[in-house]
């Protein structure tokens, strides 16, 4: 479960987050929708660390990684102690970052072996079955260039789930894709769904947001501007900001 | 050709000479060397600005003049005044000439991994140091063989530099005999050397270029 209290965060000048407040319970599928720049790639980066927040409160499933005193003052935990709360979450980039110089075996396998100090022989069975789930088991041995974009998403996904995550956050993980190369990136995320991991996806796949998520927010201008069940804010948006972005989009 | 296997004893003698200075400078200054870019790259300011001088001293300077001072000047020096040998002082100077080009090499590869691979080894729990040994500098290998070629087969001729501490190297043993039998021919058969021992480095290079190629980025 993740608990994000009134978040700030500016680059420069520029406020990117203005108070967004937000809960993910187990099992939900959150999807983040808004247009560009409306801070939800930011929100999602600083509820695991990729960022750091200039104000408010993230706690992950009871942890706290960042408080903010009465007096303002913006604290993280001590770094070792970040990077465990943050272990738990997998996250899925749009830009896939998967390691050039292993292969996609090895892609999955090293961080539960460095981070956690698992066996190859405890690891490796496990990583097979993930690369099954998301049908590259073929691909095992081959190295990341050797692959489609489709594929390379699949595979990172399959990376993160091999940390054994609790919550899984995707950023935007169909954006570089083709559009032929989408379907099997989001039929992977929905058979996630289907087994409830407990996922937030900033998305620009109205469909899958409609179809899959259990919840929507439309973020706009650094804030949330509307959330609700997809069937509802989809069918029936009740902010202008809302039906003005959606009206755009069809 | 009986005149070349006559000098081929002493060129021979000169080349030892010159392969364990390139040995030893190689096996300090690639560690050296890499030790500095980390620091160079981290995120301590004090110590990266100190490393950035001392780049700037070791590079700004001839590498003759390095070897020079710590040969003959060194042992003036109050307090860390120690007096070298000539094989030692070459190593040394060498050594902190080279990590410096060395360090820069490492540094322009360390800077040219993007960050996303940085973020994708947090995410996944790594800790910095971690995403460093596993993900930036294994891949950093493969960028910066071709650099290294170049510095290293730099290396091979600059040790011909030591002349200036009476080393018999391979250039200076050349030069003894043309000195003494009025022919250039010693000169020749250095230079068949020279190209020999780049031959294998390039070579080596080549071996490692190809061992990487196995993936793309």
């Amino acid at each position: 479960m993740i608990v994000a209290r009134d978040l700030h965060k500016r680059f420069g000048d520029h406020e990117v987050l203005r108070g967004v407040s937000l809960t993910v319970g187990k099992g939900e599928v959150v999807a983040v929708i808004g247009p560009s720049g409306s801070g939800k790639s930011t929100l999602l980066r600083c509820l695991n660390h990729l960022e750091t927040i200039d104000r408010g409160e993230v706690v992950i499933e009871g942890d706290t990684l960042v408080a903010t005193d009465a007096a303002g003052h913006c604290r993280y935990v001590p770094e070792a102690e970040a990077r465990r709360i943050c272990r738990r979450m997998g996250m899925v980039f749009q830009h896939f970052n998967l390691f050039p110089h292993l292969t996609v075996l090895q892609n999955l396998i090293e961080a539960p072996i460095t981070v956690k100090g698992l066996a190859r022989d405890a690891i490796v069975p496990v990583a097979d079955e993930l690369l099954r789930k998301v049908g590259l088991f073929d691909k095992r041995d081959s190295y990341p260039s050797r692959l489609s974009g489709g594929q390379k998403q699949r595979v990172a996904i399959a990376r993160a789930l091999a940390m054994a995550p609790d919550i899984m956050l995707f950023d935007e993980p169909t954006s570089a894709l083709d559009p032929e190369l989408t379907g099997e990136v989001l039929r992977s995320m929905r058979e996630l769904a289907e087994e409830h991991m407990t996922m937030l996806v900033v998305t620009h796949e109205m469909a899958f947001a409609r179809d899959v998520s259990t919840r929507v927010i439309f973020m706009d201008g650094g804030d949330i501007v509307e959330a609700g069940e997809p069937a509802a804010l989809f069918g029936n948006p009740s902010h202008p900001r809302t039906r003005a972005f959606l009206q755009r989009l069809s | 050709m009986e005149y070349i296997l006559n000098i081929l004893g002493p060129l021979l003698e000169g080349t030892v000479v010159t392969l364990q200075v390139f040995a030893a400078t190689l096996v300090l200054a690639v560690p050296l060397g890499l030790a500095l870019a980390l620091v160079r790259v981290s995120r301590f300011r004090t110590a990266s600005t100190a490393v950035s001088g001392y780049i700037w001293l070791m590079r700004g300077t001839p590498l003759m003049l390095q070897m020079l001072f710590i040969y003959f000047a060194l042992p003036f020096v109050p307090y860390v005044g120690i007096r070298l040998p000539d094989f030692p002082a070459a190593i040394v100077a060498f050594v902190l000439n080279y990590a410096a080009y060395f360090a820069e090499i490492f540094r322009a590869g360390i800077q040219s991994i993007g960050r996303g691979q940085y973020e994708a080894g947090q995410v996944l729990g790594l800790s910095r140091a971690q995403t460093m040994r596993r993900i930036v500098l294994p891949q950093m290998i493969k960028r910066i063989l071709p650099p290294m070629s170049n510095e290293t087969i730099t290396l091979v001729k600059d040790t011909s530099l030591i002349y200036v501490l009476a080393m018999n190297d391979l250039l200076r043993a050349a030069r003894g005999i043309v000195q003494r039998d009025f022919t250039t021919m010693p000169f020749v058969v250095a230079a068949a050397f020279y190209l020999a021992m780049t031959l294998v480095l390039t070579w080596g290079f080549l071996r490692l270029e190809k061992k990487y190629a196995v993936y793309d980025e």
